[in-house]
């Protein structure tokens, strides 16, 4: 593996559209072939050099690559977007579309995120040390096929919009989430180690969603069918388990209507 | 001696009424009466005869004070301001008719900008909804003569389209619906009791912030499957009540405003409002409709739209069109830090958007293109004032319903002044020659 870093030389006045900072991109390129990357400040072509100083040595393929940011990149868009193999680390913060689209590899955050980490992801590992804001793990605008695999974990907390049209993957959030969890998802599951406002599993189809805390306002539409063991991301619990949302249409299966699964920790 | 002008459509609310008759001078210089129109429509018209309008664009100076400029002074500034940012947004377009936003769209093309209407604090959460979800709509003609079940969820309409409720959707004998308000039920959600409340036949009165659970239960009420006692502090029996009156109609219709487009979830309420719409139409006919405030705002969305592909949010600064709000949304923008000029056309950001988005327009070349002297026109650097739309010049509008109505020309405005066309145009045709000098 070959390594190559970005040291942050300026922040950007406005921000900065780095969706060349990935390891497809990097592969088998010199560090002055990397720093003539380009990027976007608004409207003006700038690129990677103008705001970051290169080092070091990008592999053959992306898979043989890993980038390691060392500083904040709080004011920097597209970080491992659309990447489909090897890592990125930043250590600091990023800016929204962390991961974007993301088919392999690895992502490792050691702060904070803004909104849409993961967004439409395919495969692939995020992780983020920090919080995250809203739309985490959920569907570009307008498309009703959302993050498909992967796993997403925030250590943190994350705002709203958790998995909206979820099909497939494991979004785990460690801490406190607000409202709207797996909303309108078909598959995927979503584990909420912490406490959630409400609006969990609102028209949601199929899927699975873990909830270790409390749901403060829980959707009409679920109902609770029994109380079952379960170890989730490695804990044993209790679980009540609720289906839903009755107000949904659902699919059936050899004549049985198929629900989504809500498990809350008893 | 003075003239009577019939069929005069109002330029203020998206209710877009086009019965209105206007007075005016003999020389069609002074506008004297107006009828037919609401109070705030009357004084729309009223209010662009005032003695003390400012007629020339005005320069912000360093001590606060402001300097009368040129028409073609002002154009320079404002092309020279959207050539020159990194990243310009140009705001508004609500107030304005389909032309002006259309040459708008020009200018935002050459300049690479940020464009984004009044949407973006009012129904852009319908829009995302609408796309997700799809939106079974009609036209408020229909509704006239067809609805019999009308639900006002989150809006006020007896205050904020005062003749919408004579004219389409309560009072009005329509073909099917001969007994007038007799032949309808009225459903009103509203944490408040609101004017528009009191004459309901059910109010739901929703806790603050609950409207997505109430609309999750109508669904499941509809299928009669079960329900907790309490759904956001109304009991399940009245919620079946109320699916079942929804059920038994003929026609139905769903008007929403900004207590769902703008309170906690937004765009999911109006998703699930829309399904249970879908849900409905398994028992009867049903249809739903935004209750649009400004009185172009869904003619900004259909310029934006037919033109760059998507209704609000459109972000052009890398040559093509994106769209994500939220991302590419203009308060997000505004206290982000990711703008570094802004347009500001037919609408009051300084009126309506958080302070921590107000102020960064204060601290960038900014320009405010209104006739009215209003907080946008207080912060911004350049004041341009133009004629008023639909009073001092015509042109096309659309309605709530997404029908489209030729404004019109009642009286001149003051000597020398520009419309919102006019001035664009001449911003566009300068920003060609900059361009061309690149
Ligand atoms: S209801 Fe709206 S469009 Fe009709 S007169 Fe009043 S303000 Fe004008």
């Amino acid at each position: 593996m070959a390594t190559v870093t970005l040291k942050p030389t300026k922040v950007p006045e406005l921000m900065l559209e780095g969706y060349s900072i990935t390891p497809d991109a990097f592969a088998g390129k010199t560090p002055a072939q990397i720093a003539a990357l380009p990027a976007h400040e608004g409207k003006i072509h700038v690129t990677l050099g103008d705001f970051f100083e290169v080092s070091g040595n990008a592999g053959a393929t992306a898979a043989e690559t890993d980038i390691v940011i060392a500083g904040d990149c709080t004011r920097v868009k597209y970080i491992g977007s659309k990447m489909t193999a090897g890592t990125v680390k930043v250590n600091g913060n990023a800016d929204m579309y962390v991961g974007g689209w993301m088919k392999g590899g690895k992502i490792h955050i050691t702060g904070n995120v803004d909104s849409f980490c993961g967004m439409q992801m395919q495969g692939g590992e995020i992780l983020i040390d920090g919080n995250a804001q809203n739309y985490v793990g959920c569907a570009y605008r307008g498309d009703w096929r959302g993050m498909k695999g992967g796993t997403i974990r925030i250590k943190g907390s994350a705002g709203n919009d958790i998995g909206t049209f979820m099909l497939g993957g494991t979004i785990i959030i460690e801490k406190d989430t607000f409202i709207h969890v797996s909303t309108h998802a078909e598959g995927g599951t979503v584990i909420l180690k912490g406490d959630v406002e409400g609006r969990v599993g609102g028209q949601m189809v199929k899927g699975t969603i873990y909830v270790f805390g409390t749901i403060k306002f829980m959707m009409p539409g679920f109902k609770k069918v029994d109380r079952v063991e379960l170890e989730v991301d490695g804990t044993k619990a209790t679980f009540d388990h609720y289906i839903g949302d009755l107000g949904e249409r659902h699919p059936k299966s050899k004549g049985k209507e198929i629900f989504a699964d809500l498990y809350v920790k008893a | 001696m003075t003239k009577t002008i019939t069929d005069v459509v109002c330029p203020f609310c998206g209710t877009l009424c086009d019965d209105i008759e206007v007075i005016v001078s003999d020389d069609g210089k002074k506008l004297i009466e107006v009828d037919n129109a609401c109070v705030i429509g009357t004084e729309k018209f009223l209010h662009s005869q005032s003695s003390d309008r400012i007629t020339r664009p005005r320069m912000h100076q360093e001590d606060g004070s402001w300097k009368e400029i040129s028409y073609d002074e002002a154009v320079e500034y404002t092309a020279q301001m959207l050539a020159k940012a990194k990243k310009p947004l140009m705001f508004g377009w609500s107030s304005t008719n389909c032309e002006a936003q259309s040459v708008g769209n020009e200018i935002a093309e050459m300049s690479r900008a940020c464009c984004d209407n009044t949407a973006a604090t009012c129904h852009g959460t319908s829009l995302i909804a609408i796309q997700d979800v799809g939106l079974p709509s009609c036209t408020l003609g229909e509704i006239k003569n067809r609805a019999d079940r009308i639900i006002f969820w989150g809006c006020n309409p007896a205050h904020a389209h005062p003749r919408h409720m004579s004219r389409y959707s309560i009072f009005p004998r329509g073909f099917f619906t001969g007994k007038g308000q007799m032949s309808r039920k009225l459903i009103v959600v509203d944490p408040r009791v609101t004017d528009t409340a009191k004459m309901a036949d059910i109010h739901l009165q929703v806790e603050q912030g609950q409207d997505y659970e109430l609309l999750d239960a109508l669904r499941v009420a509809f299928k009669g499957e079960w329900l907790p006692d309490v759904v956001a502090g109304i009991p399940s029996e009245k919620i079946r009540e109320a699916a079942d009156v929804l059920k038994s109609g003929r026609f139905g219709i769903i008007f929403f405003g900004m207590g769902v487009t703008q309170s906690l979830g937004k765009n999911h309420n109006i998703d699930e409002a829309i399904a249970v719409t879908k849900d409905l139409n398994e028992y009867t006919k049903f249809s739903i409709m935004p209750m649009r405030g400004h009185y172009n705002v869904t003619g900004s969305g259909e310029v934006f739209a037919w033109q760059f592909g998507f209704p609000y949010a459109v972000d052009l600064t890398r040559g093509f069109a994106r769209y994500n709000p939220g991302d590419t949304s203009t308060i997000d923008l505004l206290t982000r830090g990711e703008i570094d000029a802004m347009l500001t056309i037919g609408s009051d950001p300084g009126a309506h958007f958080p302070i921590s988005a107000v102020k960064p327009i204060a601290n960038m070349p900014s320009v405010c293109i209104d006739p009215h002297l209003t907080p946008t026109s207080g912060v911004s650097k350049l004041h341009v004032p133009v004629a008023f739309n639909g009073v001092e010049t015509g042109g096309n509008c659309y309605r709530m319903d997404n029908v489209p109505i030729d404004c019109r020309k009642v009286v001149e405005p003051p000597e020398g002044m520009l419309t919102d066309e006019e001035f664009l145009i001449k911003v566009r045709d300068r920003l060609k020659q900059l361009k061309g000098a690149a």
